[in-house]
């Protein structure tokens, strides 16, 4: 056996590189994307439902075989050998050869579609029409781009969805979540909307509607082409818009207040499900500074604050259009927003302030008093709410977030900046249900006393960079918005230090930083001197 | 204000300091010649294994110690002068303190085998050791480990996850049976055999044999077989990293001797951790315990003496845990690893999957002692509580679910051990 020769840095030579079947699993992956390749290059396949199928079937199985040879045949347990070592799990060249063509991919996805053949004209052509017939199929309809990213993306979800539980086929939480996200993003994101397609027919036109893909993270649900879709197919459309505003003002309240913004972001939500499996293996990725969850706090609640100022503008525009479509009036829907953002505010101010750190105060009050302020404005000078055209608004949000945010950094960059980029520093939906998980939920991560010995693989595996270590040596609760519940810290804990759990909320946040072990008297003293 | 001069950055001198500047304004001076900054010894195995890089073992950002005016000297003490409050580096230059508080931690055992200098011999606790093992593992298809305990278990894994043969030299007749009850020992020495070493029980070191270049090319066991190998890890314990105090005036026995206080002989000078030998021990604890949470709390009680609070150093019950490989271990109470007097044991096993407990109680009044689980997640507040409350074993197993600690959806096996333990009541 030979080595290498390393140097002193504390590095070492990676365990064995893959094995003969992870080797043939590759070629089979990726011989089923070079079909994928040679389509995109405009190379016509005569049969295309059975050329699509060898490809996408070549590589699923690419994928599932892979990870079987990868993890079958080994002890269940942690599996992290070697993750700093490979080139491909540690900012190597692979990782860089991946996220440059991941960011290529997603480029032309939103903005260049024609260059993968969607035609708005006549037939589509390459790589969007090899998927042509597999969409008549589901839908009736030929494939546009989204139906190409949707099928890919789905079979990811699904394919390293499996990989993901042989690696953690020893936990129970990790194997249910797994199945919970290939199960949502299979049937909701997937099937069902492109079967509700397929009702579509005269004076009746459901919009595309992924039904867990609630705003603000589906921030184009309350557009005026959506809406008057929804109005104008009579009761099962008013169903529709109803759950649509119900999903975010009254049900996701309640689950996140029961389990946590974990039942959305780890069990249910696309982006998460994406992160959680195909992004795996970059989770150690992110940047677990101090600087970095500051960053993260003022950029997500900008993000929360841009979504709410873009759509109340979109919705204002339209509501004037019409006056006997709508029944909400602009004034009507204008102060309306403006009583709820000042009650929300105020019903955190009075009851939760003490938990605010300062910044997260000044922020609040800043954000409320400019997006009062600009109401009020618009109501004196009668220029433009928010001083910019809705459309204007709507097409920045779009573009920035929507596009540049949420899929190109946001899933292009995994192998650089790690999984969950987009939900940690971008997603306006992760930010409210965080914000309602810090204040108002029974969830917590509870840590076990005396037992952490500061190893910090929970720090080092958590996606959202949260230092876990930090609270679990004061052995203090984990409560932090940005917490998804993906249990990982709590799996590759070596000592059984940390339990994900709903509970009362009393002695939740237990701030005081208490002498560990079992010393009860020094504990007590500790506690008063600091009250 | 005072200087306090606090010698070993690791957990004990790293809590002290942090504790002494949240409730002082001391001038605080933390000593290492090992690493910059503070970093989580127990996680070194982790950086061989490619988990994680060596800046995840530090809990703290590096502005933190000048935030908090904690001052960080870099330096090797050689010698203490005790009379005049002054140390001296291996440098030459001098530091005088207030208060000392010595925190130098432990060193591997060496117990004069022949050949325990070569090349390629080495034990596994400072960053230099890891950085040494690195040296190491190019010349290494094949190593050997002497002593079965939690550092041998830790290295074996370590090496096998760069593919080298291991053979491991148990000197009991299952892994860690000096510890752990037969039943349980078996378990984890069948374990670590099914990870591809080479375990030998009932198996001892004889001496060490070197090539032609001094490095080590094979050992001896005391049944006179040869087994080739690379590398040789001496994993048979820890002693306190004193000899630097050897002639000073500084009493010492097997650690610096420290009463209650963690007060030495010597006015104004401590020690914790590691280093430090309580001369009447506490409960029925060892007078020196080489364990993490110890050692922290140890700080804690310095920094509370060190600022006018003078308090006493209570451990508390006995706790701690482990991992095998893939095998999680907790202990709470005492689970001797033969019953002593008045003592019984009730194991329970899993059938197929690596999870077991045992529970020890008084015989005769059924209170219960301590518990040993495998596999199965405790909460430590539970059975402190029960351990402190003098609870008895009916109490325990009726209510072992109360202290589970598995991630949700685990299964449970309460039921399965209640009705075990009734079985075998009868049986008995």
């Amino acid at each position: 056996m030979s080595r290498i020769e390393h140097n002193m840095s504390l590095t070492g030579d990676a365990p064995a590189s893959i094995n003969v079947q992870q080797k043939l699993a590759t070629l089979l992956g990726m011989s089923g994307l070079f079909i994928l390749l040679l389509a995109a290059l405009n190379i016509n396949f005569p049969n295309k439902i059975l050329w699509l199928s060898i490809s996408l079937l070549s590589i699923f199985a690419g994928i599932v075989w892979f990870a079987k040879a990868a993890y079958t045949g080994k002890h269940p347990g942690i599996k992290n050998d070697g993750v700093w070592f490979k080139l491909m799990s540690s900012r190597g060249y692979l990782a860089w050869l991946a996220g440059i063509s991941l960011t290529g991919f997603y480029v032309i996805l939103y903005f260049y579609p024609e260059y993968i053949g969607l035609r708005a004209e006549g037939d589509n052509v390459g790589l969007i029409a090899l998927f042509d017939p597999f969409s008549k199929l589901l839908s009736g309809n030929p494939a546009s781009q989204w139906f190409v990213y949707g099928t890919l993306y789905t079979i990811a979800i699904a394919a390293f969805g499996i990989k993901f539980m042989w690696k953690y086929r020893h936990n129970r939480y990790e194997k249910l979540r797994t199945v919970s996200v290939i199960f949502f993003q299979t049937a909701f994101a997937f099937l069902i909307p492109e079967f509700m397609a397929r009702l579509n027919g005269k004076g009746f036109s459901l919009p595309y509607y992924d039904l867990k893909n609630i705003w603000p993270l589906n921030y184009y649900n309350f557009e005026q082409y959506r809406v008057d879709d929804f109005i104008s197919a009579g009761n099962i459309g008013l169903a529709l818009l109803l759950f649509g505003i119900a999903s975010i003002f009254i049900i996701t309240p309640i689950l996140t207040y029961k389990y946590g913004k974990r039942w959305y972001c780890s069990w249910v939500c696309g982006c998460g499900g994406l992160a959680e499996t195909a992004g795996d293996p970059y989770r150690h990725l992110s940047d677990k500074s101090l600087f970095a969850w500051k960053v993260e706090r003022w950029v997500v609640h900008s993000v929360v604050v841009f979504v709410v100022v873009m759509t109340t503008a979109v919705i204002y525009s339209y509501l004037g259009d019409d006056a006997s479509k709508y029944w909400l009036t602009r004034d009507t829907f204008l102060i309306g927003v403006g009583v709820f953002l000042t009650l929300l505010f105020a019903a955190i101010w009075y009851f939760k302030r003490e938990e605010l750190e300062k910044d997260a105060r000044y922020g609040a009050i800043g954000y409320l008093a400019i997006v009062l302020s600009l109401i009020g404005f618009h109501y004196m000078s009668g220029q433009n709410l928010f001083l910019f055209n809705a459309e204007t608004l709507r097409q920045a949000y779009g573009f920035l977030i929507g596009a540049i945010f949420s899929g190109v950094i946001g899933t292009g960059f995994y192998p650089i900046f790690g999984n969950r980029v987009w939900c940690r520093f971008g997603c306006p939906m992760a930010a409210i249900l965080g914000m309602q998980q810090r204040l108002f939920s029974k969830f917590r991560i509870t840590t076990n006393g005396g037992q952490c010995i500061s190893c910090g693989n929970c720090s080092t595996y958590c996606e959202m960079g949260i230092d876990v270590r930090a609270y679990a040596q004061k052995g203090q609760n984990i409560v932090r918005s940005s917490c998804v519940g993906c249990g990982i810290c709590s799996a590759v804990c070596p000592r059984g230090v940390l339990k994900l759990e709903n509970g009362s909320q009393n002695n939740r946040i237990n701030s005081d930083e208490a002498v560990m072990g079992d010393n009860i008297d020094l504990l007590d003293l500790i506690n008063q001197k600091s009250k | 204000m005072e200087h306090i001069v606090i010698i070993g950055n690791g957990i004990s001198g790293i809590t002290a300091a942090r504790h002494i500047r949240k409730n002082s304004d001391h001038k605080i001076t933390v000593i290492s010649g090992e690493s910059d900054y503070f970093f989580s010894r127990t996680a070194l195995m982790y950086v061989y294994m490619g988990h994680m890089k060596w800046n995840h073992l530090e809990p703290y950002e590096d502005w933190f110690w000048e935030k908090n005016r904690i001052d960080l000297k870099k330096a090797w003490v050689e010698a203490i002068d005790f009379n005049k409050k002054k140390l001296r580096f291996s440098s030459g230059e001098p530091l005088e303190y207030d208060k000392l508080v010595i925190a130098t931690g432990s060193v591997y055992n060496k117990f004069g085998w022949e050949g325990e200098e070569l090349k390629g011999v080495q034990g596994l606790v400072s960053k230099q050791d890891l950085i040494e093992l690195e040296e190491n593992t190019p010349y290494t298809k094949k190593a050997v480990i002497i002593g079965g305990g939690l550092i041998g278990v830790e290295l074996a894994e370590m090496l096998r996850t760069r593919k080298i043969e291991v053979t491991f030299l148990v000197r009991e007749q299952a892994f860690w049976n000096n510890v752990l009850p037969f039943p349980e020992a078996k378990m984890i020495s069948e374990h670590i055999a099914s990870h591809g070493v080479d375990l030998r029980h009932n198996a001892e070191l004889d001496k060490i044999l070197s090539d032609d270049n001094g490095r080590v090319k094979a050992v001896l066991t005391k049944d006179g077989e040869q087994i080739d190998c690379q590398l040789v890890g001496l994993c048979a314990g820890v002693r306190p990293n004193i000899d630097f105090l050897k002639d000073s005036e500084l009493e010492t026995e097997r650690g610096i001797l420290v009463n209650e206080y963690l007060e030495t002989n010597i006015p104004d000078v401590y020690a914790m951790g590691d280093c430090a030998q309580q001369r009447n021990p506490i409960g029925l604890r060892k007078p020196v315990e080489a364990v993490w949470y110890t050692g922290r709390i140890m700080g804690e009680t310095i920094a509370q003496t060190l600022t006018g609070n003078k308090t006493a150093y209570e451990p508390g019950n006995w706790f701690n845990s482990a991992k095998f490989f893939d095998i999680e271990y907790q202990t709470y109470g005492w689970v001797w690893p033969k019953p002593k007097a008045n003592e019984q044991h009730f194991h329970w096993k899993h059938k197929t999957e690596d999870k077991a407990i045992t529970i020890s109680f008084n015989s005769e009044t059924n209170e219960f002692l301590g518990i040993n689980t495998f596999g199965i997640r405790m909460r430590q507040e539970i059975f402190d509580l029960w351990l402190n409350e003098n609870r008895k074993i009916d109490h325990i197993l009726a209510n072992l679910k109360l202290a589970n600690f598995d991630p949700e959806f685990y299964k449970s096996h309460e039921k399965e051990i209640f009705k075990s333990f009734k079985n075998n009541l009868q049986q008995v």
